[in-house]
């Protein structure tokens, strides 16, 4: 397939993004200046996060072979963008007293979203590995960021190279299954492994489908922190300075989770009794390990960590539900649990980095004991985002833990809901814990010093993600319309 | 749309009472006052309207993706019950208006989103909704006892939360699976309450999910053996805490009971009627016998409120007209007898800074006015004829004994041990010898004042009530006559199905 000059219009947000990194590259090479850098960052990625919103209406197109772009891609699209916008505002308070060059950082923040973009339009397997590759490598450089800086976030180095040897294995297994998959079904995009066994070209036969599938899958669920793959969690996101920790938890899984649906989807890997057995034992496992490691915990972005474990189990059991659903439910359920996971991450971590910077990280819960009567804004916001992470109403959790439930419940899934529920429920004690501490008393020495630097832009980040927070747990009925009609075409 | 004023103010009231601690620290309470007074106000203006159906509702889309809507109505029932929550609400806020000085106006703001959310669990009739409710009454409740409550808080609160919260999503599986049925026989989705009632299902599935109803409600109730939440929390919370809890909350679990845990499956629920009964008759004489036990005055009036509302679950397994109408009228006059006792539980405390009984004794002398008002209130709860708890737990036994006999008789022992730990209280506290603060050194005495004029208001307008409540009950039991009338007859079908398959 040739491309065509009107194939470029589809790719408009890909190709913003893209821009806006070589415009950044030859800024700094041109003249160092933060402020321009960043601003020019998140100048480009907004009129990308526009530009996609306004295509998503009439845009359904598979440009080359390699990339969907539908109503879906957009979607995810729009939110990864727009995540990563915050993220850089975000950032910038974060970084401003590096003692070391800072441009570079916003740099590598928007080629991963290049790969994010890549990732949530990928409908086969060589784009797939490009956008995690593109999206991978940019984050072990935003993960070591403040390497040379000694009192820095404690271990960026350690962190990023643990990432990246785990990680590139993970990527070494999904290549084997990819090709694995391949001498199957003889194409690189994600196509049916039944219909190919059924058919006349036999290709290797079940028992290798399968391995593939588990193979493909095992990496995929490394990438996406599901238990037993997800040791490396919790390390990486401790020594990783906060918005690079962010960046991970949310469009990182966000866009791989778009992949694993579109991959699970179209290769009808859930025709296989054995695979829903599996993903089942890796839901029911990585709900219960989350929840309860997260118990032990007195650093935060550990137990958002463990917490961010769990959560994936919770949208597996939608995958799962996704096999013996009609309609698109089940897609929907994932779809929506995603975006409600992005903004109560966004918060929660974005707390954190407002208050925290680089050369000082507030990352123990106890130095939030008595938030509630130092900056009560501050947490109100936090005690929303930890509740919605709970599930409570009145927020987005609540909405996308209802909809988990409903897929749930019309799949028949007894046991995993079973799961769900005591997951939930032990959730409830470290999220409310690190609530109550915010409303004891303040203690002494528990000013945050971050230098003075808190701008208004941070705490713009954070109205906003609580207005949307509260909206989608109030009136979530446009962004459901919105989601079912999305959900059909997967 | 009287009903989205009544909740919508509480919500907005309780804004501008946080806000309103800025200006100045004794706003938030007027505040406050002013707003659950004007509710109060509003709901009289449903008065008269009652009579077969509903006296006022409201029905918007909410979530049409699934056939959710934001249903509320009132009938008779629902309308007694928000009544007694504003007025406990007053009571609620008089009791605090003293005691909450540090941070007033989060304490006043979560107090009234708590009533805001009870107010909307009496009315919702759509099951979404209902849920939704049911939650947001939590968390406030949760920061009034993590942040205003006693020594042991945090442990008190955690543990209120997550039984409530536990037993809720079991509650939410089972509404999600009766909605799943509506879509499948109906081809629609829909939350709906009277569209539910049309859900027919197999007799286990139907039994599994009346569970997940019964566990969410028995837990809210409390009835054994999901109880074990509510000593803890009534301990460690503040008075006006207890207050809504006792008086309030533990109703919403009961409301369920009768709108929702039954109607919907009446087949169901009439199977497991003999062991719901046999769980209210264990919930009245164990914790009867396990509050006699206590040193702690606030755990031992916790545990007789989980006795009494073992009266209420009797009742309503019975499910007929009178053991009905018992369970109502207990839940009214226990929502009255129970806040007003944890008021002078908390008064006490507030006053010698100890809930332990074994250091009190011969307050009598030391303070007349609270030894007689709490003797109303021990002998209300008791069950003496003439106020309305008598009325109620009569009423629930009679209704009971025609259901079944061997949990009505034993049941009915309840009341005796009632007598025994009400009375053992008043002897404790008041009577005997004073326990001075040279003697045994258990408290210091120095600010054991009587009870003021304002206490005074309180407790007169709770005594009158339980007067009201027992001298002339035919004011209520008109209220909900009609409402359980029809829900006696939507269910008719299914409990006959039982009753003809083991007469």
């Amino acid at each position: 397939m040739t491309m065509t000059l009107s194939d470029l219009l589809p790719l408009m947000p890909l190709l913003i993004v893209t821009g806006t990194a070589v415009l950044a590259m030859i800024l700094v090479g041109v003249r160092r200046h933060y402020a321009l850098t960043v601003l020019v960052t998140i100048a480009g990625l907004s009129v990308a996060t526009v530009v996609a919103a306004m295509m998503m209406p009439f845009t359904n197109q598979q440009i080359t072979p390699l990339l969907i772009i539908d109503q879906y891609s957009l979607f995810f699209t729009v939110v990864s963008c727009a995540s990563a916008v915050f993220i850089a505002i975000l950032s910038y308070p974060y970084l401003q007293n590096l003692q070391d060059q800072r441009e570079e950082y916003f740099l590598l923040l928007s080629i991963a979203t290049i790969g994010a973009v890549v990732m949530v339009s990928s409908n086969h397997f060589v784009s797939t590995v490009l956008g995690l590759e593109t999206l991978s490598m940019s984050l072990y450089g935003m993960v070591a960021y403040p390497v040379h800086v000694k009192e820095s976030a404690k271990h960026p180095l350690e962190a990023s190279v643990k990432y990246l040897v785990l990680s590139a294995a993970a990527s070494g297994i999904i290549l084997f299954g990819m090709a694995l998959v391949y001498a199957q079904t003889g194409t690189l995009e994600f196509a049916s492994l039944i219909d190919n066994i059924n058919g006349e070209t036999a290709g290797l036969g079940a028992g290798f489908s399968i391995l593939a599938l588990l193979m493909v899958i095992a990496g995929m669920a490394f990438k996406l922190s599901l238990a037993p793959f997800h040791m490396w969690t919790p390390d990486v996101y401790e020594g990783s300075p906060l918005p690079a920790t962010t960046y991970l938890a949310t469009i990182g899984k966000a866009g791989m989770f778009v992949i694993l649906l579109r991959f699970i989807e179209a290769s009808d890997a859930l025709e296989f009794d054995s695979l829903i057995t599996v993903l089942s034992l890796i839901a029911a496992a990585s709900i219960l390990a989350g929840n309860l490691l997260a118990l032990l915990q007195e650093n935060l972005k550990r137990i958002l960590a463990y917490s961010s474990i769990a959560h994936m189990g919770y949208v597996l059991i939608a995958i799962i539900a996704s096999f013996y659903t009609t309609g698109s439910i089940s897609i929907e359920a994932v779809t929506f649990y995603l975006v409600a996971y992005v903004i109560m991450s966004l918060g929660a971590f974005g707390v954190a980095s407002v208050v925290s910077s680089s050369s000082k990280e507030f990352d123990s819960i106890e130095d939030y004991s008595g938030l509630f009567w130092r900056s009560p804004w501050l947490a109100l916001v936090f005690t929303g985002m930890l509740l919605s992470l709970a599930g409570i109403p009145l927020t987005v959790g609540f909405i996308g833990k209802f909809y988990l439930f409903f897929a749930g419940v019309e799949a028949g899934l007894w046991t995993l809901l079973a799961a769900l529920i005591i997951g939930s429920g032990i959730g409830l004690y470290y999220y409310l814990r690190i609530v109550y501490r915010m409303v004891l008393p303040a203690g002494e020495n528990s000013a945050f010093n971050n230098d003075g630097r808190n701008l208004l832009s941070s705490y713009g980040v954070l109205a906003v993600l609580f207005f949307l927070l509260l909206l989608l747990g109030v009136y979530p009925a446009p962004i459901m319309n919105l989601i079912e009609t999305i959900s059909v075409a997967i | 749309m009287i009903l989205v004023i009544l909740i919508g103010l509480l919500f907005l009231g309780g804004v501008a009472a946080w806000l309103s601690e800025s200006i100045h620290p004794r706003l938030p309470r007027t505040i406050a006052l002013v707003t659950v007074i004007l509710d109060l106000l509003i709901m009289f203006t449903l008065l008269g309207g009652e009579g077969s159906g509903w006296i006022a509702s409201v029905d918007a889309a909410w979530m049409p993706r699934f056939g959710i809507s934001f249903y509320l109505a009132v009938d008779g029932l629902s309308l007694l019950l928000i009544l007694l929550t504003a007025f406990l609400g007053i009571i609620a806020i008089g009791s605090a208006w003293d005691e909450i000085t540090e941070r007033a106006g989060f304490f006043y703001f979560n107090l009234l989103w708590t009533l805001a959310g009870v107010l909307g669990v009496f009315t919702a009739l759509d099951l979404f909704l209902f849920f939704f409710f049911w939650e947001v009454m939590l968390i406030p409740m949760y920061f009034i006892i993590a942040i205003w409550g006693h020594e042991n808080k945090n442990y008190a609160a955690m543990k209120f939360f997550i039984f409530t919260q536990v037993s809720g999503m079991l509650m939410l599986v089972s509404i999600l699976t009766l909605a799943y049925f509506h879509y499948v026989q109906f081809e629609t989705f829909s939350f709906n309450y009277h569209d539910l009632m049309n859900v027919r299902m197999s007799g286990s599935l139907e039994m599994w999910v009346m569970l997940g109803f019964f566990i969410g409600f028995a837990t809210k109730l409390p009835s054994v053996p999901f109880h074990s939440w509510l000593p803890d929390a009534h301990s460690q919370a503040p008075t006006a805490g207890s207050v809504i809890l006792a008086g309030v909350l533990l109703k919403t679990g009961a409301y369920g009971l009768i709108r929702f845990a039954v109607p919907l499956f009446p087949a169901a629920a009439m199977d497991f009627a003999p062991v719901a009964m046999a769980l209210a008759a264990i919930s009245i004489l164990y914790c009867a016998k396990v509050a006699f036990a206590q040193s702690d005055i606030k755990r031992l009036i916790a545990y007789t409120s989980v006795s009494h509302m073992g009266f209420v679950t009797l009742g309503v397994y019975a499910w007929n007209e009178q053991a009905l109408q018992g369970a109502i009228m207990t839940m009214l006059a226990h929502g009255l007898s129970a806040a007003a006792l944890f008021m002078l539980a908390g008064g006490l405390q507030h006053r010698i800074h100890t809930r332990n009984m074994s250091d009190m004794g011969g307050f009598w002398a030391r303070v007349p006015r609270m030894a007689v008002v709490a003797l109303f209130f021990s002998v209300a709860a008791l069950g003496m004829p003439g106020l309305g708890n008598f009325i109620g737990e009569f009423l629930a036994l009679l209704g009971a004994f025609q259901a079944n006999i061997l949990w009505t008789v034993v049941s009915a022992f309840g009341l005796i041990f009632a007598s025994v730990y009400s009375l053992w209280v008043i002897q404790k506290v008041f009577h005997g010898e004073y326990a001075s603060s040279d003697s045994k050194a258990g408290f210091d005495d120095s600010h054991l004042t009587d009870l003021s004029r304002r206490e005074m208001i309180y407790f007169a307008a709770m005594m009158l009530g339980l007067i009201w409540m027992g001298m002339y009950p035919q004011s209520f039991l008109a209220l909900s006559a009609p409402v359980l009338g029809d829900l006696l007859t939507a269910t008719e079908p299914g409990v006959a199905l039982v009753a003809g398959v083991s007469p």
